[in-house]
């Protein structure tokens, strides 16, 4: 294995381009193996769903016979890009007559389909690889005192859960506590923050993140950590009117949890992409200031 | 043709059972096929050969042609084996000269092609016709059946049971794993529909049960081995040490009074855990047998070996306590069967989403039972653990039932339970209660005017699946409530209800060890995990093996009524194999020829129902036939050939293969 | 005052369209519903919908073709799948909401002040060109075609993420041969023989 087929999808390349940046940055820092799966293409999210389900798999099943030719697993930061290729994978095996139409739509690519590709988010290989052990040691600036909220979203949860038990997740609690900040009691780990609403229907959307973002103030956080690129921009771009709309004067910063073990593992803000924010992250606690600057 | 020495006069019977077989198979072809074959003197179709016109036609032609086999093609032998071969032996001819074939559940019900199914089914004549001219005269050996039985479970099917039997004058062995018995209803406060309350109804037959002397009451017992068959089993009991004497221990509970531990300090199993109890306690005080018990896991004494010993001082003369006690394993010898082992309550920590564990508050129907219990943990107030008394309700129907992702099935008594709990806890604290149901089942007898009665209190009833209960508020009024969000489907409209107590109504399942227990009696269980009964509609408390009853909910959810049912038709099922005294045994059992024998002792280990010894004088080993159930593998073993199988001798076996394939 | 007289005929109702949406994937216990509420209960934006996942349930297994297709429900849906864990029946939520959109597409429903369907088609298009989706591309497309409002009112924004870098402002992001995905996109036409939009 030549390390995990890196699978950034296309939001990393934009509005998500500092879960890219900090990605890399611990995956290199930790030692993780990894290389962008090379001419990877639009995994097709939930917009190619919406137009036929034959041509979203085949769109999302070509990375899967990209990866199965390099002969490596995939890692995707993004859970609607998991989301999708583990869906493509699990459905071609129920559905054979769709998985049939779109071998031989492959086949004349010159791809084949393979069959179990492992896809994996980067809290599932961290997790094996060091294995959080070994990051504990490597921590240089531990983040004492700084209370953060786990933000799951939907698709780490569901319909394919990477954890065990939705209702009782551990993982990013797990790798917020190796960062020795506070772990903050949070009921809507995996409450969904509107996803493409903020965009389409804009009043449905605003108020999932209005929902999302006043218990996270309610429980006293003074930062939240999210999985997922939509979810970081959905909560940080539009908390103005979220929170001030509702007359609510607080913001509270939105990092990828990336971002905050780099921060914890002594990397240079700026490779980790925190001038990206539109809601910078500055914690009043001193020890703090010193990680950030 | 070949037979054994007679030359056969074979009919052959095949029937059209409606369309079930003619809609498949071509009836007429079959029989025309069969007329064919060796040794076949006549051979007709008829549309239902196990009726009485159906039967009449192999009599008359036993004594008209002279018959001397007979074939019937038909449905599946359990169903009608004994039918035909009744039939034959009124028409004048040994019952075992018969052979039932199968071309309904093996055949038309089972294949699309009519070309194929017509020609499987003649294949399968042909087999028939080559067997049965092999086939012997056999007598069915008569066991006599003792009369006594054994129950097991002590819930209000086993008592019911035990007490039936008992009256009948037989003697009843009533073993039950708890220290009393009561089972289930013995937690419940009322019973619905009538609001009866249940240690009212429950107590005078408890006490009649250790009162009767037809019965031996052996709790805190677990059944270890069964050995035997219908008629003859032969139980082991282990009793468990109650490090108490029963015949000493007056119940006056002053031991539990004197013990050192000066608060109860451990969880009160009876109360799940509600409330606490001492290493020395009784289950509750109307407990049968009235005695205390002893817990090896918690006394001081048992554990460590030092301790006071304040409760044998409080005991005096009585002198009941014996820490020495052992358990003591009783042998049984009992006629009959009966199993009344009951259910568990789904566990909700399966379904995290209602919080169960997490929020103190949520709390299982059962334990809500305990709660308006006057001898319960409260005394029968509604008080929370907080120690506040609530102000609105939420009850939660289907929790583990009704759901592919917990269990499938409905557990039809939680929607009478949860309207029932919904009255009680209305009438005791005043508070106002919601339903969340998906449907409301309540088909018994009352049951509809109950809910009636239920709507007419003011009990909101919201149609509707509970998706979550959270604690994180939305509006004002929620703040440190427990929040249900659903969807009110009647209205049409979702919301949010804030509750200070949320109640699960969790459903039934098998017991966890009910697929042990099941192996020990040798009878089978459903897909489900519930104990399976010979058949859903006409056989509802017989099992496939002889003598071994099932009642109550261990066979599948139910309400009292249907348990005292089942208990009842399970103890005159019961009572029928002992009256009538005796019980054949089929004859298809194995036979050991001394002459082939050469003493090699292979059969004898390999016999899973230990029938078969070895005669010292002669050498030989020898077939108890009574133990004997025909199950072949000591034939198939035998080396030397020396053992053959009535029914299923080589000719017989080979004959009607070579039938089918030729 | 005005009043309305509502009645559903069987002739109004088309029984097929029932078995055909059952017969897409995930969609196979789709008359098994138990009408139980469970996926409304779930969703977090039922509370917007005209018609809650369980109506659209039930209107789609009898029939009610235009109204399940006009509604507002199927374009709401964000596929957060909090449905199709709940449903006690197995439904895949989620992918009934696929297959009505899809439907729903391809017979020319979708209201115009909702961007949900505009928002799909531009992201197909994008991808079916690059093979990726860039955000400024697909958002051009979409605010084209739904109007200048809509786009100055999310200019701000914009502005803000080019400022951090995170919206590149000329830069396409398009894989090294994107022939390939076009080629994978007609050629799975040919083999469904279908038209896709």
């Amino acid at each position: 294995m030549s390390g995990y087929a890196y699978y950034p999808g296309c939001s990393l390349l934009g509005t998500g381009k500092s879960y890219d940046e900090s990605t890399r940055a611990v995956f290199e820092a930790l030692g993780v193996p990894f290389q962008e799966l090379e001419a990877w293409n639009c995994c097709g999210a939930t917009a190619y769903s919406s137009i036929d389900e034959c041509t979203a798999f085949a769109l999302a099943a070509r990375n899967l016979a990209l990866a199965h030719r390099r002969g490596d697993p995939i890692v995707a930061p993004c859970p609607n890009c998991y989301l999708v290729l583990t869906k493509t994978q699990r459905y071609l095996q129920q559905y054979p007559d769709m998985r049939q139409r779109i071998e031989q739509t492959l086949e004349r690519l010159g791809l084949q389909l393979g069959n179990e590709i492992p896809v994996r988010h980067p809290l599932q290989v961290l997790q094996e690889t060091p294995g959080l052990e070994e990051i504990q040691k490597r921590i240089q600036k531990p983040l004492k005192g700084l209370r953060v909220v786990p933000y799951y979203g939907c698709l780490l949860a569901r319909p394919f859960p990477i954890v065990e038990d939705p209702w009782n997740t551990t993982i990013l609690e797990d790798f917020i506590e190796v960062t020795g900040a506070e772990v903050v009691p949070y009921a809507y780990r995996t409450r969904c923050c509107g996803g493409a609403l903020t965009g389409v229907i804009r009043e449905a959307g605003v108020r999932m993140v209005h929902i999302l973002l006043r218990e996270a103030l309610r429980q006293g956080a003074q930062v939240i950590v999210t999985t997922c690129p939509l979810c970081q921009f959905n909560l940080e771009a539009f908390q103005q009117e979220a929170l001030g709309n509702n007359g609510i004067q607080e913001r509270i910063p939105v990092l990828y949890f990336t971002q905050l073990l780099g921060l914890a593992l002594g990397l240079p803000p700026e490779k980790l992409g925190l001038h990206r924010h539109l809601i910078p992250f500055q914690p009043r606690h001193a020890i703090l200031q010193e990680a950030v600057s | 043709m070949k037979g054994n020495g007679e030359v056969p006069r074979i009919g052959v019977y095949v029937c059209d059972c409606g369309t079930n077989i003619a809609g498949k198979v071509r009836v007429p072809e079959v029989v025309e096929y069969a007329k064919n074959l060796p040794g076949v003197v006549v051979a007709r179709e008829y549309k239902y050969m196990c009726s009485d016109p159906g039967q009449d036609l192999i009599k008359r032609d036993i004594q008209e042609y002279g018959l001397n086999r007979i074939v019937v093609a038909s449905c599946s032998p359990l169903l009608h084996e004994h039918t035909f071969r009744k039939a034959t032996a009124e028409g004048g001819l040994n019952p075992y000269l018969v052979h039932h074939v199968n071309i309904r559940e093996d055949v038309s019900w089972v294949h699309d092609d009519e070309e194929e199914a017509t020609r499987k089914a003649k294949a399968i004549v042909h087999g028939a016709v080559l067997r049965v001219a092999w086939q012997k005269p056999l007598e069915p050996q008569s066991v006599p059946v003792r009369e006594s039985a054994l129950v097991v479970g002590g819930g209000i099917a086993g008592i019911t049971a035990a007490l039936t039997l008992a009256e009948a004058g037989k003697h009843v062995y009533l073993v039950e794993r708890e220290p009393t018995i009561g089972g289930h209803m013995a937690k419940f406060d009322k019973t619905f529909p009538t609001l009866d309350c249940a240690a009212c109804i429950l107590t005078p037959k408890m006490t009649a049960v250790k009162d009767h002397p037809n019965i031996t009451l052996l709790t805190y017992s677990e059944v270890e081995e069964v050995d035997g068959y219908v008629g003859n089993f032969k139980v082991k009991v282990r009793k468990k040490p109650r490090y108490v004497h029963e015949d000493r221990c007056v119940g006056c509970l002053e031991c539990i009074e004197a013990c050192v531990f000066k608060e109860p300090r451990f969880p009160n199993e009876f109360d799940l855990g509600l409330s606490k109890r001492k290493p020395v306690y009784i289950p509750f005080p109307q407990a049968v047998p009235p005695v205390v018990t002893i817990d090896p896991e918690t006394c001081l004494y048992l554990r460590l070996g030092k301790c006071k010993k304040t409760c044998v001082e409080a005991c005096g003369d009585r002198n009941a306590i014996d820490f020495d006690m052992q358990p003591e394993t009783l042998e049984l010898e009992v006629g009959t069967i009966i199993l009344a082992t009951g259910f568990k309550t789904f566990d909700p920590h399966r379904t995290p989403k209602y919080g169960y564990g997490k929020y103190p508050e949520v709390y299982t129907s059962l334990e809500i039972e305990r709660l308006v219990n006057s001898s319960g943990p409260t005394g029968g107030e509604v008080v929370m653990r907080n120690g506040q008394k609530p102000k609105r309700v939420g009850i939660i129907h289907c929790v583990g039932s009704r759901d592919k992702n917990t269990n499938p099935w409905c557990s039809k008594v939680c929607c009478m339970y949860s309207l029932k709990l919904a009255h009680l806890i209305h009438e005791r604290s005043g508070a106002e209660v919601y339903n969340f149901y998906i449907d409301m089942r309540t088909p018994g007898k009352g049951y509809e005017e109950f809910y009636n009665r239920l709507a007419k209190e003011g009990v909101h009833l919201i149609r509707g699946r509970v998706a979550e209960v959270t604690d994180a508020p939305l509006h004002p009024e929620e703040e440190g409530k427990l929040i249900i969000r659903v969807e009110d489907t009647n209205i049409g409209v979702v919301r949010r209800i804030p509750v200070d107590m949320v109640v699960l109504a969790v459903g039934l399942e098998p017991q966890p060890d009910a697929e042990d227990v099941r192996r020990l009696f040798n009878i089978s269980c459903s897909n489900e995990g519930w104990f399976l009964e010979r058949h859903p509609k006409l056989a509802p408390v017989e099992t496939f093996t002889d003598g071994v009853f099932v009642a109550g909910a261990c066979q599948g959810p139910k309400d009292i009524p249907e348990t005292v049912a089942q208990a009842q038709a399970a103890a005159a099922n019961a009572l029928a194999l002992m009256d009538k005294g005796s019980v054949l045994i089929e004859p298809n059992v194995a036979q050991v020829d001394e002459e082939l024998c050469s003493g090699c002792h292979i059969c004898i280990g390999l016999c899973p129902y230990g029938a078969i010894s070895f005669n010292e004088e002669k050498k030989v080993a020898e077939v108890n036939e009574a133990l004997c159930k025909g199950c072949g593998t000591c034939t198939a073993a035998c080396p030397s050939g020396a053992l053959s199988q009535n029914l299923f001798s080589d000719h017989e076996v080979f004959s009607e293969i070579m039938g089918v394939l030729l | 005052m005005e009043i309305q007289r509502t009645i559903k005929y069987e002739a109004e109702l088309d029984r097929q369209f029932a078995y055909e949406i059952a017969q897409s994937p995930g969609a196979e216990t789709l008359f098994e519903c138990i009408q139980c509420g469970a996926c409304s209960a779930a969703c977090p934006v039922s509370i917007y919908m005209d018609l809650t996942p369980r109506r659209i349930i039930a209107m789609t297994r009898e029939g009610f073709k235009h109204e399940v297709l006009s509604s507002l429900t199927i374009w709401l849906c964000s596929s957060c799948y909090a449905c199709t864990v709940e449903c006690p029946v197995g439904i895949k939520v989620t992918d009934v909401m696929y297959a009505l959109k899809q439907r729903a597409i391809k017979e020319g429903y979708g209201p115009r002040k909702v961007l949900t369907r505009l928002l799909a088609e531009s992201f197909f298009q994008t991808v079916k060109e690059d093979g990726r989706a860039t955000e400024r591309k697909v958002m051009m497309r979409l605010y084209r075609r739904a109007g200048l409002g809509a786009m100055l009112k999310m200019a701000p924004l914009g502005f803000k993420l080019w400022r951090t870098g995170r919206l590149s402002a000329f830069g396409t992001e398009r894989i090294p041969n994107p022939g390939e995905v076009q080629a994978l996109l007609e050629c799975l036409e040919e083999q469904t023989g279908g038209e896709k939009s």
